[in-house]
């Protein structure tokens, strides 16, 4: 058993919610009942549920941009929910996130070498030069080129901008990368291409992966666990290839069975592309 | 032309429809097109963003944007009641009566193509008021009984669009595009926005609905899974052109152009025993050396 990067348990989090005439009332939402994950060290752990099962929540919550109701999350040890400014802003130089959407997740009047260069001028990590150095290696291995840097974000293509998106969280070399849904807003084929490049990544920087999707195709091909969450709750968590074969919960079974494409086998065909 | 059904046409037919900018007629953003949708059938159009499925859409409801031109081609639409048309033709004032009367269509984001600021009772109601003349409490039977039929309950008729989830702001535009039971539905990428659960409702939804009112259904899409749940037939769009079209089995059984391959090899599957192939524009570009002619359309495409 490899060691566990990281280790949250008992978390709650309650939204309050405005209800009743002119919203007097109130009503209380739980986001997080009582969540418990492990995400061992370089491998990919999935969080998948419908919208409003409390998945972007949890990852929100992980990475402390929310603060949690009672619970704790172990980072290397370091209990996260207790740290609070300098100690957690040094923390996160380890914890990086990859936006849903990629055109709102990018400043449009920053270029491209800024955005991608804005953690380590605000970590501090080495000179201009040496930053400059690192931007570009990060973008080229992304795929993107270095005259891109002087360009804003308008000017690339969704697929571009998740690049972008995917430089800016690993430039700073982390440990964990939390991408939620990183890949729902692009075309199928450009979803090909991201994956395979996250796929990549993990294996040359050992990273380890919360990945958050309601998409259970792309899952499968990601992830090496799989947490289901249904209204804030655990519903069944385990190893990727037992819970597609034999899901145990309804839940698991209702979203398995909503994959679209069951009447033909897409995956029969042989194909020579 | 007569005022009866052609028999020997079908419901749509779309001939040689090329779409160019206005201000540079040599750049053509759809070139010569042509796909037929029989009635009580769905033809989907697959192809990725850029290659040009919405705006072939759009030139069948006439609402391309004012940069753009439908340079040639013509638009048939069979009507049972007005007679074949050729669509491309008709004034404004004609086109209008046919657009939501008989020709409606659903757009791919449910939260922005809905008024916030109107009742979702009120929008579906418009019309119904337009077309038919539809007023008082006939008008809120009928409201009530479409928005029964799309599984929504009758009592959010007076819920604004921010009460709704998204599964069911969908639902109330497919309420409103069948209102007046058109017989050509144009859905552009209905769920590309929506959950997979959310998604297989609604699918099953159309198809039902196809069904009852033997409806023609032009549906759009860049996922051959939801094309494999939902289509009869399959055009396939690359770069403004179609690389191939036929029945479903045909095409996503034995797809000849590669295209069509690579396309469906990039569909993740559940059971994850095929690799992930993202698609090698180089590759085929080399081998369909009829797909570079367009030079000025290959930019934006590749990401």
């Amino acid at each position: 058993m490899t060691e566990s990067i990281l280790v949250a348990r008992n978390l709650v989090k309650t939204y309050t919610q405005r209800s009743g005439k002119f919203g007097f009332g109130t009503t209380l939402v739980k986001a997080l009942d009582n969540v418990s994950i492990t995400l061992r060290a370089g491998s990919t752990l999935a969080v998948v549920g419908e919208s409003g099962s409390g998945k972007s929540t949890l990852a929100r919550c992980l990475l402390q941009l929310q603060p949690l109701d009672s619970g704790e999350v172990l980072f290397a040890g370091e209990d996260l929910a207790k740290l609070n400014g300098p100690a957690l802003r040094a923390v996160r130089k380890n914890l990086q996130m990859v936006f849903q959407d990629p055109f709102a997740s990018l400043n449009p009047r920053m270029r491209v070498g800024e955005i991608v260069g804005e953690g380590l001028v605000i970590h501090d990590v080495g000179n201009s030069a040496e930053q400059q150095q690192k931007v570009i290696a990060m973008l080229k291995r992304v795929g993107l080129t270095e005259a891109d840097m002087q360009k804003y974000p308008h000017e690339f293509s969704g697929g571009q901008r998740q690049r972008i998106g995917i430089a800016r969280a690993l430039v700073l070399q982390p440990k964990l990368v939390v991408c939620d849904e990183p890949v729902s807003a692009l075309d199928v084929s450009i979803q090909a291409q991201i994956l395979l490049l996250l796929k990549e990544l993990q294996a040359e920087m050992a990273l380890s992966y919360l990945f958050i999707s309601h998409d259970l195709r792309v899952v499968r091909h990601i992830a090496d666990d799989i947490v289901v969450m249904n209204q804030g709750k655990i519903v069944e968590q385990g190893a990727v290839v037992d819970i597609y074969q034999r899901p145990q919960h309804e839940y698991t079974q209702n979203l398995l069975a909503a994959i679209p494409g069951k009447k033909i086998d897409l995956s029969k065909k042989t194909v020579n592309a | 032309m007569k005022a009866e059904t052609h028999k020997a046409f079908p419901l749509l037919q779309l001939e040689n429809v090329t779409i160019t900018l206005k201000k540079s007629p040599t750049r053509l953003l759809v070139k010569d097109v042509s796909f037929t949708i029989e009635a009580g059938k769905t033809t989907c159009v697959v192809g990725e963003s850029g290659s040009g499925k919405s705006l072939t859409a759009l030139s069948v409801m006439g609402l391309l944007s004012k940069q753009l031109q439908l340079s040639s081609g013509r638009v048939l639409f069979n009507d049972s009641q007005l007679g074949l048309k050729d669509l491309t033709t008709l004034d404004a004032e004609s086109l209008r009566k046919i657009r939501g009367a008989k020709i409606a269509m659903i757009f791919q984001e449910p939260m922005t193509s809905l008024n916030p600021v109107l009742t979702v009772g009120y929008q579906i109601g418009e019309s119904l008021t337009t077309h038919l003349g539809l007023k008082g409490e006939r008008l809120k039977t009928k409201i009530s009984s479409l928005l029964e039929l799309v599984g929504i309950p009758s009592s959010r008729a007076n819920s604004y669009p921010d009460e709704l989830s998204g599964g069911q702001r969908q639902r109330v535009m497919i309420a409103m595009s069948i209102a007046c039971e058109p017989q050509l539905l144009i859905a552009d990428e209905p769920t590309t926005a929506l959950d997979v659960t959310v998604q297989a409702q609604i699918l099953k939804l159309l198809d039902e609905l196809k069904t009852r009112m033997n409806m023609g259904m032009l549906f759009i899409t860049h996922d051959f899974g939801v094309v494999a749940d939902i289509a009869d037939n399959v055009v396939v769009m690359f770069r403004g052109e179609i690389v191939e079209s036929g029945t479903k089995e045909q095409v996503l059984g034995n797809p000849q152009h590669p295209y069509t391959k690579a396309l469906l090899a990039c569909v993740p599957d559940a059971e994850g025993k095929n690799p992930l192939r993202p698609i090698d524009y180089a590759w085929l570009l080399e081998n369909q050396p009829s797909l570079s002619k367009a030079p000025s359309l290959t930019a934006g495409v590749i990401a």
